[in-house]
């Protein structure tokens, strides 16, 4: 016997499956990045952090598939916003990419994709599940996740408390500026750090993250926070060392890590 | 500079071999004995398929290649996977 009930959201998690995906809105994210708004009919919705196996085919039949965080959701039984068979990827362009810059330059709307998912039980937050606090940290692009989460905690309403500790390059590189702006407040605070250029008048320096500012502006240990880490390989591999010396324990730290390839 | 990604990104390929979503799931590494949840292996991607080593130990516990018209999955590094229902 299992002492946790199983929730029903484990049990009516979609299948994955491929999926045909039309392009309905490209725009650009940051000055390497693309947002990407795909209609799907046949997509059954997705818990918050899920990912997708994007696949491309060039004419002479060679096939090239990585995985892409969706940052948006629509679990079942809720109001959907984005509407259910809408699919938003946020995709940032890695310079010696196979996919990326495709997908980021190239693509138009009318265009058509093939989608494997929705992929993923172990980096989601579910509405819900827990009224423990939870810190989110991201790194770059790796915030997508993270931000699928922070939305669909706001559209929830759910009561658990929300920390977003984000790391970007300049202003110009954030993600989801005007939306992450839009959810904080009181259930969902916000705090950035720069590592190469900030507003003028930022107070903090300007430079990596560290551990010092991490133990700063992140919920301390002692209030037990369940923790999601997205970023590069070396990122996640710094903040998640870090945290465990903080005092977090390993089991309430998520990592997702997103490489060059 | 690192190379490696995590189990995250075998959700897709194990999806086509399992019923439920195996990433989640804790499995016991067959050269340290410890137990994790398959998303945090360390997955390398820079191979012909994909290799998931132990985080503790680095012993290989998967590899998936996937030819087009097959999947070629081995398990042989892993002593059990734990499944819930």
């Amino acid at each position: 016997m299992s002492a946790e009930p199983m929730t029903p959201v484990r049990a009516s998690r979609p299948r994955p499956a491929w999926h045909v995906a039309t392009v309905v809105e490209t725009r650009r994210e940051t000055p390497t990045a693309a947002r990407l708004v795909l209609d799907v009919p046949t997509w059954p919705g997705s818990e918050a952090g899920s990912h997708v196996d994007l696949r491309l085919t060039a004419p002479d039949g060679y096939q090239a598939s990585r995985s892409y965080s969706i940052a948006s959701s629509t679990p079942a039984g809720t109001t959907a916003e984005p509407p259910a068979g809408q699919v938003v990827l946020a995709i940032d362009e890695l310079p010696d990419g196979e996919v990326s810059p495709f997908l980021v330059r190239e693509v138009r709307p009318g265009d058509q994709l093939e989608l494997h998912g929705p992929l993923g039980a172990f980096f989601v937050w579910r509405p819900g599940e827990s009224d423990r606090p939870v810190q989110l940290i991201a790194g770059g692009s790796g915030v997508v996740p993270l931000y699928a989460m922070a939305a669909a905690h706001g559209a929830a309403d759910d009561a658990a408390r929300f920390r977003l500790l984000y790391s970007a390059r300049t202003p110009a590189d954030v993600f989801f500026a005007d939306e992450l702006t839009a959810l904080a407040g009181p259930a969902f605070g916000l705090d950035l750090v720069y590592t190469r250029e900030a507003p003028d008048g930022w107070p903090d320096a300007v430079g990596r993250l560290t551990r010092e500012t991490l133990a700063a502006r992140t919920i301390p240990a002692a209030e037990r926070p369940r923790v999601y880490v997205c970023g590069s390989t070396g990122f996640v591999e710094a903040v998640a060392r870090w945290l465990q010396e903080l005092g977090h324990a390993a089991a309430d730290i998520h990592t997702e890590r997103f490489g060059g390839l | 500079m690192t190379d490696h990604l995590d189990g995250n990104v075998l959700a897709g390929a194990l999806s086509e071999v399992f019923t439920g979503d195996v990433t989640a799931a804790r499995a016991r590494c067959g050269g340290c004995g410890r137990m994790s949840v398959m998303a945090e292996a360390m997955v390398y991607t820079n191979a012909p398929g994909l290799v998931a080593r132990c985080a503790g130990c680095d012993q290989v516990l998967a590899t998936i290649v996937d030819t087009g018209d097959r999947l070629i999955l081995s398990l042989a590094g892993l002593t059990a996977i734990e499944l819930r229902r």
